[in-house]
């Protein structure tokens, strides 16, 4: 991936539109340490996971194994009991204050979600909000853009995820996938640095799936940072940087899909992987 | 299976292929005399091998005739009969005494009255309800101090009948001489007024009945708000949206659907319930009628003049709850169901186009 060089503050060469939205870091996660329970069950045991920016980092793992509770931390939506997550050097949820964390404000993390759009399984699009409002309400009440421009950018999106003709429709009038697809316009329209996509496939047909792996694929390249929780391993291999594979609330291994699918060095991974990947049907 | 497959183009054969799937495709030759007698298969485009089809019969070309229900027919005529002797002993007892109730249906004094029941059911139900989301919002908040004090706020008014409460009120300066504002365990007053000219039996009926309101109606918008999918506050949340603004633009128009039905049970319940400030004197319907036929004996008539505007109160608010709640099924069902209204014009067009139509076809 050409994103590390491109994030440099030295490469006058990017266009100004780029230069504008991009720091000189954009969209770096640090995930330090970072531990959370559940009552007397820890479902995260110290998780260290570093994303570079623009970096595609896919999360995979059995059921239970702490993936979606580590994704939703990442923006708040789960407080961490233990350990910390920067994005690009920024604390999320917590400031220092002395030698202590404090954690912040609503106000102050609703800001910073903002930067973190967040894909879910069951899509969690508004029922009784056409498509387009969908995409359209972030934008206006959480970032203070006028509707005009929301209502613009709101429709660009759709196009892109080739929805533009259903803009006026309602989540129940759509598919599983397109519904799937306008909940990743509504995410993308904030702008976000980083993009958490957990099990985005999970709740479809298998015949849909695929339209939706499609647009995130596209994403892939857009110098966004993606993170993702699946169980679609054939989509992992292709579009990861790099694969995670976490078990019983630990990483137990990462690396290129290079190396984790075809080479893996821990015994669970290999074990995890004997039962996932089936070999390739001959139809 | 594949080469039946290949074979069933049209639907006649696909249906003779689902009713004798074995021998469809194995043995033409065997099958072949058997069929002939049926005649269906000469017009298909496998006419020429009859042999294939086996013992289906083709009924395509056949009219489709409805299942009869005689019984609805027995139903309906058992009850028609029952409504038209009711309508019957309604038009001809005398002693219904129709001509005193259309003498005082319009009178003055009981459109007052009729007036005051509006605005007590308007006004307390308005407040009732304000102040029922509000403790719904306290009951569901983190914070255990709102929450008790939601809860206790509920327990209280739903516990204590009504008619004590407006009592209670009524008498408070009984209770309290003064009412005064101004800073607890101090000598510090910035207002101090007399209890008896605070509590008008007006204020004592509005205070009544929109606490005990709001304890109901608490509930349930508690209910609807629950009602509501976990996921969409953690998607709004996501999204960077602020609390109010979840609560009122995300949750509360999808909680309404739950909310509403029971909602406009309450304010109906309401407009009848208001005729309990009779204890109060106060003249709203219940008790204008009330002091009409103490003067003039006439009990069952005037009571009716009551009753039939109740019932023109009630017609009008399940009209307007039909309309709000189309309103806030948006969304909800894939296409929303005709209005009365739209049903009549539909109706009118379907039959005035439908000779046009019979025309055409001829």
């Amino acid at each position: 991936m050409s994103t590390a060089t491109a994030a440099q503050p030295s490469t006058e060469t990017s266009t100004a539109a780029a230069a504008a939205v991009s720091g000189p870091t954009r969209g770096l996660v640090e995930i330090t340490k970072v531990r959370k329970s559940f009552g007397a069950t820890e479902v995260l045991k110290g998780i260290t996971l570093t994303v570079e920016p623009g970096g595609v980092a896919v999360i995979v793992g059995p059921s239970g194994s702490g993936k979606s509770t580590l994704l939703r931390t990442i923006n708040h939506l789960e407080k961490v009991d233990g350990g910390h997550i920067a994005i690009d050097g920024t604390l999320v949820g917590y400031e220092v204050r002395g030698k202590r964390l404090h954690e912040l404000r609503e106000k102050e993390i609703l800001k910073q979600r903002t930067g973190i759009g967040m894909v879910f399984q069951n899509f969690n699009l508004f029922p009784h909000l056409t498509a387009l409002e969908n995409v359209v309400e972030a934008p206006v009440v959480a970032q203070g853009r006028s509707k005009e421009e929301a209502r613009r950018r709101g429709l660009e999106l759709l196009d892109r995820v080739g929805l533009k003709d259903r803009a006026g429709a309602y989540p129940r009038q759509l598919s599983g996938g397109q519904q799937q697809r306008v909940a990743i316009a509504r995410a993308l329209a904030l702008d976000p640095k980083i993009l958490l996509f957990d099990e985005p496939t999970s709740a479809l047909d298998p015949e849909l799936v695929n339209e939706v792996l499609d647009v995130i694929r596209e994403l892939a390249k857009s110098g966004t940072t993606l993170i993702i929780v699946t169980h679609e391993m054939g989509f992992a291999r292709d579009v990861a940087d790099t694969v995670v594979f976490m078990d019983e609330g630990q990483i137990v291994e990462q690396g290129s899909p290079q190396e984790i699918f075809t080479n893996p060095q821990e015994p669970r991974t290999r074990s995890f992987f004997s039962k996932v990947l089936e070999p390739a049907f001959n139809i | 299976m594949s080469s039946a497959v290949t074979k069933v183009t049209q639907p006649a054969e696909s249906e003779a292929a689902r009713q004798a799937p074995e021998p469809a495709s194995t043995e033409p030759a065997t099958t072949g005399p058997a069929t002939t007698g049926n005649g269906q298969g000469t017009d298909g485009p496998s006419g020429a091998t009859p042999g294939p089809r086996g013992p289906a019969t083709d009924y395509s070309g056949y009219p489709l005739v409805a299942a009869k229900h005689p019984w609805r027919w027995v139903g309906t005529a058992a009850v028609a009969l029952g409504v038209a002797a009711v309508a019957w002993s309604l038009a001809t007892n005398p002693r219904w005494e129709w001509g005193v109730v259309a003498q005082w249906f319009t009178a003055q004094s009981v459109i007052n009255g009729l007036l005051e029941t509006l605005k007590l059911t308007a006004i307390s139900g308005l407040l009732g309800f304000v102040l029922g989301f509000i403790l719904a919002l306290m009951r569901l908040s983190a914070s255990p101090l709102l929450v008790s004090v939601s809860w206790t706020f509920s327990w209280i008014f739903r516990s204590t009948p009504l008619l004590v409460q407006m009592l209670l009120w009524y008498n408070l300066g009984y209770l309290y001489e003064k009412v005064s504002l101004g800073i607890p365990f101090t000598d510090v007053r910035f207002f101090e007024v007399q209890t008896t000219t605070l509590i008008s039996q007006f204020a004592a009926a509005v205070l009544g009945l929109t606490l005990n309101q709001a304890a109901y109606s608490a509930e349930i918008i508690r209910g609807g708000i629950l009602s509501v999918d976990q996921g969409q506050l953690e998607a709004a949340a996501a999204l960077g949206i602020p609390a109010w603004r979840r609560s009122t633009r995300i949750v509360l128009p999808q909680a309404m659907r739950a909310i509403l039905p029971t909602a406009f049970n309450e304010i109906i319940g309401l407009v009848k319930g208001t005729s309990i400030v009779y204890v109060l004197a106060y003249s709203e319907l219940f008790y204008t009628v009330q002091v009409i036929y103490n003067r003039t004996q006439q009990v069952l008539p005037l009571l009716l003049v009551a009753t039939l505007w109740y019932v023109v109160i009630t017609s009008v608010l399940s009209v307007f709850q039909y309309y709000i709640e189309r309103h806030y099924s948006k969304g909800a069902v894939r296409t929303l169901p005709l209005t009365p209204l739209q049903k009549a014009r539909k109706f009118f067009a379907t039959h005035a186009v439908a000779p046009n139509r019979a025309r055409s076809h001829r």
